[in-house]
């Protein structure tokens, strides 16, 4: 970076806020800032918005994963390696690379009612999106991908369960709805309790259970294993999943299912919002990393020192997950993280890491369809397998890579990095072997390293291995905002975006409901989305 | 579409409004002074096409187009493209006009006039309908709309059977796509008119259904449609014989009664019978039509068979003919055989076109024995009551009643060709399935469909009734439903009658619980007549006739009936006591016209006239329809009367019978007035409510 071309100097010097990192959660907060009529500075050291949200070409993977250790000597700021275990093969990247567009933080989709949705309709930041619908939701069941029985059509057509099941599973649902419908079915007793309970009392067939579990409410831990309450999805918040689950089902024509994706990828999140936010007044600087931090003699943040050697003073900073905050700068604050949340139970356990991997492959899992998510569930590659992995394929028609190419996104929580980059190679192995079930299944779930020779069914032309430390946000003088977080959705993220804006300005509404354009009752489900060609 | 509220119109609106109004008005006025005058103008059409624009239900501007249309084609002579460029003027029309209102039946109509004039080309149709389809994928405009298109364009039933199916896996709840389902199968079924293809339709259809009742038991058109695939499994048999008045086999003796220098009088079991109108009554399974006397063959008589169901133009169950025994003398000496010969030649067919296939004789024998009176007593019937002590129930054989089943033998002869193995497999797996959903909720109508089941199983197994294993689970469930259903108990409450009269039938045994010997008139007849007493059973319908033919004096009396249908089976009934039920109008009692040898009637303490509003009037005759023989002097209603309804009905019912004694105290209707009305209008009235007539 030394050879950044001279910058002009940023003017003025001093801002309300100073943001650092272009990752989701700092750009949703820079546009809800510059939005409340604060000034707004954000900075990125990369070339490129999006920080550890961003979609970026296969041949960037490679620097983005493993940065240049900077050295700060005595400074104030220190590093932190966001990711390690960074496994490429081959090195090289496939031809037409620059064609790819690559999710940082994969496997992730919006639900179509989410939080995130909801984020993006009310600050305007539709006008800049659009989206096109997954096409399929499948589960791993018994070596085979099953349709996700997740809608009153797909309960009638699934072939796999028996007439009483679909009964159960429908009455099931049906209670689901009347219970969000406030008619209060549940009785606050079985709110309390796991909601794995609840489900079996409910006369849910193990394999029923496993879908709602799993491919429905996205849990990512074994809810058999109840070792770790926090592990355990009470009935309360499960009940939650399925109800936002069923309101994301076909609340947009065009979205059948009931998740959508970004066209260009995940990256275009942040981008947006950071549009968003420069049309109210914020300025953005990339390729320009922060080198130190000024505090005053009471050691109270005063400013920061650009790489380009500029003194900005602001009230409040922001930092990337990727900076440490000082140690001597954290005081001391009964509600200083995010670790009593209790929408976030990820973060205070052993499980602090997210395996990941993109894959590239020549052909879809499924015959008819591109974009398609595969479930997991724990247990079902492997007896030792505690989290469950999703696979989530992309094709060309969302504009990431060319046309009849797939990119193949995975994660899992893991404790550490063997045991998340096993359960992902399990997956893969299952994905790439599937439809060759005449050669041999069982040889390729033991031969796990040789998938790169080895041409399955689905050959993986390029692969990147990686494990992201789960870093949560941080509020104090200095706030720091969390990674990306091993889930699907945005709903953690946000939350904790949502938590970071009030505790900066507790004073300021959090994109202030505008007042209704136009009277139009369906104004506010305006998301584009691309009808299928 | 569905399930959305309509929105009430804002008081902003209705300046608007008021001015779309006006301009409606301008259009319409202008355009019926073009209509008027037959101005088939440029100007004309464009102005009418925007009055169809806005307002797509005015027919008459649609019948304008169609003259214009004519017009313009027989100018363009025989230049195609023109006639082509007229059609397709009239195609964008509709569209514009469907576009504003796609439920718009002169639209839909006006669009396949002219593509049935056959100029226009179809490519397009089936895309226009997919969108609309989208729109509301239930309109039932635009699923006839598609059957229409479909017959034009030849398209394939598989190809059709494809879609339905496609637009129940996107939302099973549209029954106007199970219903299209139901149109394309029964072509289907026509075409292969063989068990084993039926049998592969219908089994893969009964899947389907199931995964649309299993999945949610709450929607309605899953039942419905599951409700017909039954249907359409049982209809699939063909008809058979289940009963006849004479039975086979059976020595009928008549009573001559003979007083010196008199007409003779015969009787049959003890009651009047008319020699020469001498029924004969066939009874089937399920509606039939062509019986005729090519088809039932009845040696050395002349006959002619008539169906005896108020509709009858899908066939009917009951046949009857009457046999003229005596001579032009009115005597008669028998003894005399008659045989039918049922079904020798083809033409009796079911209302699903299965043929009757098993040809069949009935032979019974008349004879006399004659009775010397010494006085003329026999001439003047005595009144006759209805008092329990006048009934006895000693020494009673039901057989006398010729009710038992006529072809026992040849049921147990030909078991297997009379049930088909998948039939009966199917019922019962669905009787099993239903089992099952219920063991999980109890769904009523999940429940009635089980019912509904029990019933078709025993029909199948047992087509002559003589045997009921379900009968009791049947009634069971029928009164549970009637007490967590109440909205739908009169629905239950005619399932629980049929049912119980079912039962009541089924066997000798049964049946001779319900008889009597009455003892009460005509001591001097040598026979005492038969009575069955179907009292105090809380029957709201009746049922099963086809083990009651012969039955002369019926007791119906402490029931609930509201309805007396089907009793027009009952040819040979002579005295009937319907007294102390729920009968609500004269309209009610429509089945009693046809019998012929109705003698006495008690329909006291009914509810003749109390009901301002009459449901089975659609049943009933009319005194408007050409086809009634019924002449009457309209001086003979009082040209003050209440309600002159009453009366006229009361005319058309009346007339058609030869009643010797009436009761019908107790019923709104009747006053003085009417009662002295109904005495000159039954001139052969011997008792009206228990007084002897002067």
């Amino acid at each position: 970076m030394a050879d950044l071309p001279p910058y002009p100097p940023i003017d003025p010097t001093t801002f309300d806020l100073i943001i650092v990192g272009t990752g989701l959660s700092q750009s949703i907060l820079g546009a809800a800032a510059a939005s409340a009529g604060k000034s707004v500075l954000h900075l990125d050291p990369n070339p490129f918005y999006g920080s550890h949200s961003s979609s970026i070409p296969p041949t960037g993977f490679s620097s983005f994963l493993c940065p240049p250790e900077l050295s700060t000597g005595d400074r104030l700021l220190t590093h932190r390696s966001v990711y390690s275990d960074v496994d490429i093969v081959p090195e090289a990247c496939p031809e037409d690379s620059r064609k790819f567009i690559l999710d940082v933080s994969g496997p992730r989709v919006l639900f179509c009612a989410d939080k995130a949705i909801e984020i993006i309709l009310r600050s305007g930041v539709n006008q800049y999106l659009e989206f096109k619908a997954i096409d399929e939701l499948l589960i791993w069941d018994e070596g085979k991908l099953e349709s996700v029985p997740d809608t009153r059509s797909k309960i009638f057509k699934d072939k796999k369960m028996r007439l009483q099941e679909k009964n159960l599973l429908m009455t099931f649902f049906k209670l689901v709805q009347q219970h969000a419908q406030e008619e209060k079915k549940i009785s606050n007793d079985d709110l309390q309790r796991p909601f794995v309970d609840f489900l079996t009392e409910s006369r849910l067939p193990e394999r029923i259970k496993k879908i709602i579990l799993y491919a429905i409410a996205m849990v990512d831990y074994d809810q058999d294993e109840k070792k770790f309450c926090k592990h355990i999805l009470s009935t309360k918040d499960g009940i939650e999943r399925l109800v936002l689950y069923n309101s994301s089902v076909s609340r947009f024509s065009n979205a059948p299912g009931a998740m959508i994706y970004p066209i260009y990828g995940q990256g275009e999140l942040p981008q947006a919002f950071c549009r968003r936010a420069a049309v109210k007044g914020c300025i953005h600087v990339l390729r320009m990393p922060i080198i130190d931090l000024h505090v005053d003699e009471s050691g109270q943040y005063r400013g920061v020192k650009l790489a380009s050697d500029q003194d900005i003073y602001s009230d409040r900073l922001v930092l990337d997950p990727s900076y440490k905050i000082p140690s001597d700068m954290k005081k001391s604050n009964p509600r200083d993280s995010l670790s009593d949340h209790p929408e976030n139970p990820n973060l205070t356990d052993s499980y602090t890491k997210v395996a990941r991997a993109v894959c590239i492959t020549g052909t879809s899992l499924r015959p008819d369809v591109s974009n398609v998510l595969v479930i997991f569930p724990p247990q079902s590659l492997f007896p030792q397998q505690a989290t469950a992995v999703r696979a989530l394929q992309i094709g060309g028609n969302m504009a990431i890579c060319p046309p009849g190419m797939f990119v193949l996104y995975l994660s899992a929580l893991c404790s550490e990095a063997v045991q998340g980059k096993e359960s992902l190679q399990e997956a893969i192995n299952a994905l790439v072997n599937l439809g060759s079930d005449n050669t041999e299944t069982s040889g390729s779930i033991s031969d796990s390293t040789s998938d790169a020779k080895n041409a399955g069914a689905r050959p993986v032309i390029w692969k990147a291995f990686y494990v992201q430390e789960l870093v949560e946000g941080h509020y104090d003088a200095i706030c720091s905002a969390p990674t990306p977080d091993g889930r699907l959705d945005y709903d953690n993220v946000i939350l904790a975006t949502i938590q970071l804006f009030e505790n900066l300005y507790p004073e300021e509404k959090f994109f202030p409901e505008t007042p209704a354009e136009d009277s139009d009752e369906d104004a506010d489900a305006n998301v584009n989305l691309e009808p299928e060609s | 579409m569905h399930g959305r509220p309509r929105k009430p119109s804002k008081p902003e609106n209705a300046a608007a409004s008021a001015a779309k109004a006006e301009k409606l008005c301008l259009l319409q006025s202008q355009f019926l002074s073009n209509h008027h005058n037959r101005i088939y103008t440029k100007e004309a059409l464009e102005a009418n096409a925007k009055l169809l624009e806005i307002n797509p239900e005015y027919y008459t501007a649609w019948n304008f187009r169609k003259l214009a249309v004519q017009h313009y084609v027989s100018e363009a002579g025989s230049d195609p493209q023109a006639i082509k460029s007229v059609y397709d003027e009239e195609l964008r029309v509709v569209e514009a006009a469907l576009r504003q209102n796609f439920k718009s039946y002169g639209a839909w109509h006006h669009r396949k006039w002219v593509l049935s004039k056959g100029h226009s080309s179809l490519d397009q149709e089936l895309r226009l309908l997919d969108k609309l389809q989208q729109l509301d994928s239930r309109n039932f405009l635009t699923w006839n709309y598609r059957r229409f298109l479909t017959e034009l364009l030849n398209r394939s039933v598989e190809d059709e059977l494809m879609h339905t199916e496609d637009m129940i896996g996107t939302n099973f709840s549209n029954y106007s796509a199970w219903h299209n389902r139901s149109m394309l199968l029964c072509k289907q079924l026509k075409a292969k008119d063989t068990g084993l293809k039926s049998k592969d339709i219908l089994s893969k259809e009964y899947e389907l259904v199931q995964n649309a009742i299993f999945t949610d038991p709450d929607d309605q058109s899953g039942w419905f449609y599951h409700l017909w695939l039954i249907d359409q499994t049982i209809k699939a048999k063909p008809p058979i014989l289940t009963a006849s008045w004479p039975s086979n086999g059976s020595e009928l003796i008549i009573s001559r009664k003979q007083c010196p220098g008199e007409h003779p009088l015969y009787e049959y079991q003890g009651l009047n019978i008319d020699l020469k109108e001498f029924p004969v009554i066939l009874y089937f399974n399920q509606a039939v039509s062509g019986v005729s006397s090519s088809t039932v063959n009845v040696e050395s008589f002349n006959i002619m068979w008539k169906p005896l169901s108020p509709c009858n133009s899908l066939g009917s169950e009951i046949w009857m003919a009457y046999l003229n025994l005596a001579g032009e003398d009115c005597h008669f000496e028998g003894p005399v055989s008659v045989e039918l010969c049922i079904g020798q030649s083809q033409g009796i067919l079911s209302s699903s076109g299965s043929p009757y296939s098993k040809p069949m004789h009935i032979a019974f024998t008349v004879t006399t024995e004659a009775i010397r009176l010494q006085d003329s007593g026999g001439h003047n019937p005595d009144m006759m009551s209805w008092e329990d002590p006048n009934f006895c129930a000693d020494e009673v054989d039901p057989r006398v009643l010729n009710s038992d089943v006529p072809f026992i033998e040849e049921i147990k002869e030909n078991k297997e060709s009379t049930i088909s193995e998948w039939q009966k497999d199917t019922i019962c797996r669905e009787i099993a399935g239903f089992r099952d959903l219920l063991s999980i909720k109890d769904y009523k109508i999940g429940k009635l469909t089980l019912a509904r089941l029990l019933m078709a199983d025993d029909a199948l197994s047992y087509p002559y009734g003589n045997v009921s294993v379900h009968s009791c689970e049947v009634l069971e469930l029928l009164k549970d439903l009637t007490k967590s259903d109440p909205t739908h108990s009169r629905y239950y409450e005619d399932h629980i009658s049929l049912v119980l009269l079912q039962q009541l039938t089924s066997s000798e045994e049964m049946l001779r619980r319900h008889l009597f010997c009455f003892k009460g008139a005509n001591s001097l007849s040598v026979h005492k007549p038969l009575c069955l007493r179907l009292n105090n059973l809380s029957l709201t319908c009746l049922g099963s006739f086809n083990k009651l033919l012969g039955v002369q004096m019926l007791d119906l009396s402490n029931n609930e009936l509201q309805s007396i249908e089907g009793l027009e089976a009952m040819q040979l009934l002579s005295c009937l006591n319907l007294s102390k039920n729920k009968l609500g109008s004269f309209t009610a009692l429509e089945p009693l016209r046809h019998l012929s040898s109705l003698k006495a009637l008690n329909v006291s303490d009914n509810e003749i006239g109390s009901h301002s509003i009459d449901t089975r009037r659609y049943l009933f005759s009319s005194p408007l329809s050409h086809n009634e023989s019924v002449k009457w002097d309209p001086n003979l209603v009082p040209s003050d009367a209440a309600n002159p309804t009453n009366y006229w009905e009361a005319i058309m019912l009346f007339k058609a019978l030869k009643l010797t004694q009436l009761d019908i105290i107790g019923n709104e209707v009747v006053d003085d007035r009417f009662s002295s009305f109904l005495v000159k209008i039954m001139p052969s009235l011997v008792f009206l409510d228990g007084q002897k007539l002067v």
